[in-house]
């Protein structure tokens, strides 16, 4: 078999692999917050050498590990699949673990503090139960009548396709915590939660739509959004958010999913 | 300090604490314990499927799903419980679709399977198509989907609540002390039955495919009151981390066609498993990917890495079963995988060992003997289904089949006692630790000693060890924990003392370390993830058993590691040469 790209590197591979040797002088400007100390939140910069490869949230370890351990946020997987690491990262929401420094101007000071719309609780931390009570208000589970088969409910392909965008939501918050509705009005079920909703009204082995549709056809449901596209630019997993709510507006027109 | 009564409690909610959850909660009044929100687990990384002998694409039966897998755990597996996995794995399966997961499917709408590491028609035959999965996604589908339908069974759960000790008391199992890091406080939960899912414990190597958060929790707590951990010294090396991140990059990717290859562009796995290739199970293929770095085939200006090539694949093919490690790479590597190969190393990933229990989930306290209300399930436990090397996505059948069991046994265990009562004081032990990490004056960083272990684990303890490497592991490990006595946190505060929580989990490390070094260096045979230079070949005759160590704590405080053994369990299988 031919391996042509084996022995051809692209300039791309060789900066893969010549790598992790230039380290810069990056600030990392990060807004604390603790109660417990001061009832305000402060900015306090860090200076720290980086690789610019690097992910931000490997800089917010490494000041965390070497310079001030009371620095204060969530983070898991560290790859972009567990949702943990959503925060403002030069006025966008991001996920840390998925952000490299080099992506994000490291000339100049990196901003970094708590995605917004929900209670911060100290530093990065915010607190997620009205997110995850929004989520949980749209019913995002399967629904189903009559007896359960033997075997698997089939599913054709393009089916499966139609909710496959939606299937790949992580609930980091990202999406919801951009939107300016959210901010002005914490009622509102925001992106994420419709985003799930959707995942579920447009599988065709659920039989929920029509109690979901009603759920989000509340005053404080899909009829906020107000288009601006924050959530979609915000999605860490590339999902059409605005278009998913567009097409949640549009089933609860037609009736049609 | 709070008091809870509950008749289950179960801790971590990941795979297989939610999918014991959604049992127990239908049987029993239950609360799950969980350090992190429950979609944060890492369940939701596992990629490639979940295999079970659904024969939708090709012909294919349980009998010999459970051949590969006896043969993947080079024989070290419990051949019982084996049986039962791979027999409960087409229910499991189809449990997960009528919950609601989105496998991906055949042009029949049926639910679709691939080829993985290890699995094979007809007891070696050729590489059989039996993993379900969706997209390159398994994992994070099934997580999403126990946790839709928690929510849909109501289950109760505490979140960033980090349970640091189990109540027994007169033998019987009492409950869990917890501490909750939004408010420092510390809870009690009484419980008739209790079951630990909280996962593996793979932060004490660099180079890992694991979540920061996996820190052997469970298995540490479990270890201090006394009960046995088994076949610790057994960890798998993934074989296709990015290189130097340790990102997982799927198995899936050879199932779907891609190819290892070295520096000469040669796809060096005909060498070394003739008929299996590129799917050979896990440690044969990262024994050679080392093989060629130290023979000098590596790629890249150090040698240190070879390739995951799919430049061959069509980009359609990678958009629409390998999006997510597409994306990986770049992300992660700035390259194209479309054009370009990926540079990958082994990666730490996966704990054979843990806490021992029978098929039913209940923890043993010796070699035949249970703990009355004690049970575990996941990563965290040690059936043994994986022996010597896990298969390729048996961990995600594993949460699955014996989350179940493990939920379903602890409800009914609770259904038919009283409780035990709690020990006098029992947050004691809890509070002690606490307060003595928040005081403490001493002068030793968490990340210091952490950096070490890590380095001191992948020079000594990884895919190649001897007798000397492990020595010195030992000794590593043992002054890192007398220093580790003198460690000290900056964070003295109650609201979320993260600072806290990675000293209490460097703690857990650093015993299961010693454990992992202790039990390997006994253990004077290669046998799947453990291979010896120094004992190259297998030794049925002397060690076809299992490890089993236990802490034992001298009248002065001191503690030491006792290694006692147990049998394998024998069904149909007798063991043979393990080639692929």
């Amino acid at each position: 078999m031919s391996t042509p790209t084996v022995e051809k590197h692209s300039a791309a591979l060789d900066a893969a692999e010549l790598g992790g040797v230039k380290l810069i002088t990056v600030t990392v400007r990060i807004r604390r917050f603790n109660p417990e100390e001061h009832p305000d939140p402060v900015w306090v910069d860090y200076q720290l050498e980086m690789d610019p490869k690097e992910r931000v949230l490997d800089a917010l370890n490494k000041i965390k590990w070497e310079q001030d351990g009371t620095l204060t946020y969530r983070r898991s997987c560290a790859h972009g699949i567990c949702g943990s690491d959503a925060m403002r990262i030069n006025g966008r929401n991001r996920l840390a673990c998925k952000t490299l420094l080099k992506d994000v101007n490291p000339e100049k000071p990196i901003t970094i503090e708590a995605i917004k719309g929900l209670t911060v609780l100290k530093d990065l931390i915010v607190d997620m139960d009205p997110f995850f009570q929004a989520y949980k208000d749209v019913m995002p589970f399967l629904i189903t009548k009559g007896n359960e088969p033997t075997r698997e409910r089939l599913q054709t392909a393009e089916d499966r396709e139609r909710f496959d965008d939606t299937t790949k939501c992580i609930l980091c918050a990202a999406c919801t915590s951009s939107c300016p509705v959210f901010w002005n009005d914490g009622q509102y079920f925001g992106p994420a939660a419709i985003v799930n909703a959707h995942r579920f009204i447009f599988d065709s082995r659920d039989e929920g739509a029509e109690q979901r549709l009603e759920i989000l056809n509340d005053r404080e449901g899909v009829w906020r959004c107000r288009t601006t596209f924050n959530c979609s630019e915000a999605c860490p997993r590339g999902i059409e958010v605005t278009k998913a709510i567009q097409e949640v507006k549009r089933a609860l027109v037609t009736r049609r999913f | 300090m709070q008091i809870h009564k509950y008749d289950t409690v179960i801790v971590g909610a990941g795979g297989a604490g939610m999918r014991a959850a959604i049992e127990s909660t239908q049987r029993s009044r239950t609360a799950v314990l969980t350090k992190l929100y429950p979609t944060r687990s890492h369940t939701g990384a596992a990629q490639g499927g979940m295999c079970a002998a659904l024969a939708n694409v090709e012909e294919d039966n349980w009998e010999w799903h459970t051949f590969d897998t006896v043969k993947g755990g080079d024989y070290l597996v419990d051949q019982d419980a084996a049986e039962i996995m791979c027999k409960e794995a087409i229910d499991a399966v189809l449990d997960l679709e009528k919950m609601g997961l989105p496998f991906s499917r055949t042009e029949q709408g049926r639910i679709d399977q691939r080829r993985f590491g290890g699995h094979s028609r007809n007891h070696g035959e050729a590489p059989v198509r039996r993993s379900c999965y969706a997209a390159d996604r398994t994992g994070h589908m099934i997580l999403q989907t126990l946790f839709q339908n928690c929510v849909k069974h109501g289950v109760e759960f505490f979140n960033e609540f980090y349970v640091l000790d189990l109540l027994i008391n007169d033998g019987k199992t009492a409950g869990v002390v917890a501490y909750e890091l939004a408010t420092g406080e510390i809870h009690v939960f009484q419980a008739k039955s209790v079951v630990f899912a909280s996962g593996g414990t793979g932060k004490f190597f660099k180079v890992t495919s694991n979540a920061h958060t996996l820190t052997g929790d469970g298995q540490a707590l479990v270890y201090r009151r006394g009960l046995p951990l088994e076949d610790m010294e057994f960890f798998q090396f993934h074989p296709t981390g990015i290189w130097r991140m340790g990102i997982l990059l799927t198995e899936g990717a050879r199932g779907e066609g891609g190819i290892l290859r070295n520096k000469d562009g040669e796809r060096f796995m005909e060498r070394y498993a003739p008929v299996m290739k590129d799917l050979a199970s896990r440690d044969v293929c990262s024994r050679a990917i080392y093989t060629e770095i130290r023979e000098g085939r590596g790629c890249g200006p150090d040698g240190d890495h070879v390739y995951l090539d799919l430049t061959h694949l069509p980009p359609e093919q990678l958009d629409a079963k390998l999006p997510d490690i597409t994306e990986f790479a770049r992300t992660y590597l700035g390259i194209e995988p479309y054009t370009d190969p990926i540079p990958i190393q082994p990666t730490a990933h996966y704990a054979m060992g843990g806490i021992p229990t029978n098929v039913e989930g209940e923890v043993l306290r010796n070699n035949t003997d249970v703990v009355p209300g004690l049970y575990a399930a996941g990563e965290v436990a040690c059936v043994s289904v994986h022996g010597a090397n896990r298969l390729g996505t048996n961990s995600l059948l594993d949460i699955n089949v014996f989350g179940k069991r493990a939920g379903i046994a602890a409800a009914n265990y609770a259904e038919t006692v009283d409780y035990t009562e709690l020990p006098e004081n029992p947050a004691e032990k809890v509070q002690a630790l606490v307060d003595g990490l928040r005081e403490s004056t001493g002068t030793e960083s968490v990340a210091q000693i952490r950096k070490e272990l890590q380095e001191s684990m992948d020079t000594n303890a990884m895919v190649y060890r001897t007798g000397d490497t492990l020595k010195a592991a030992v000794a590593d490990i043992a002054a890192l924990r007398e220093r580790y006595k003198n460690v000290a946190i900056q964070d003295k505060g109650q609201r979320y003392n993260t600072d806290l929580l990675e000293a209490v989990e460097l703690g857990n490390l650093l015993d299961l370390a010693e454990v992992l070094a202790v039990s390997a260096l006994a253990r004077e045979e290669s046998r799947g993830g453990h291979y010896r230079e120094d004992f190259p070949t297998r030794d049925d005759k002397k060690f076809m058993q299992h490890t089993m160590a236990y802490q034992e704590v001298a009248a002065d405080g001191t503690t030491s590691i006792r290694l006692d053994y147990k049998p394998v369990v024998t069904t149909r299988y007798q063991p043979m040469e393990r080639k692929y």
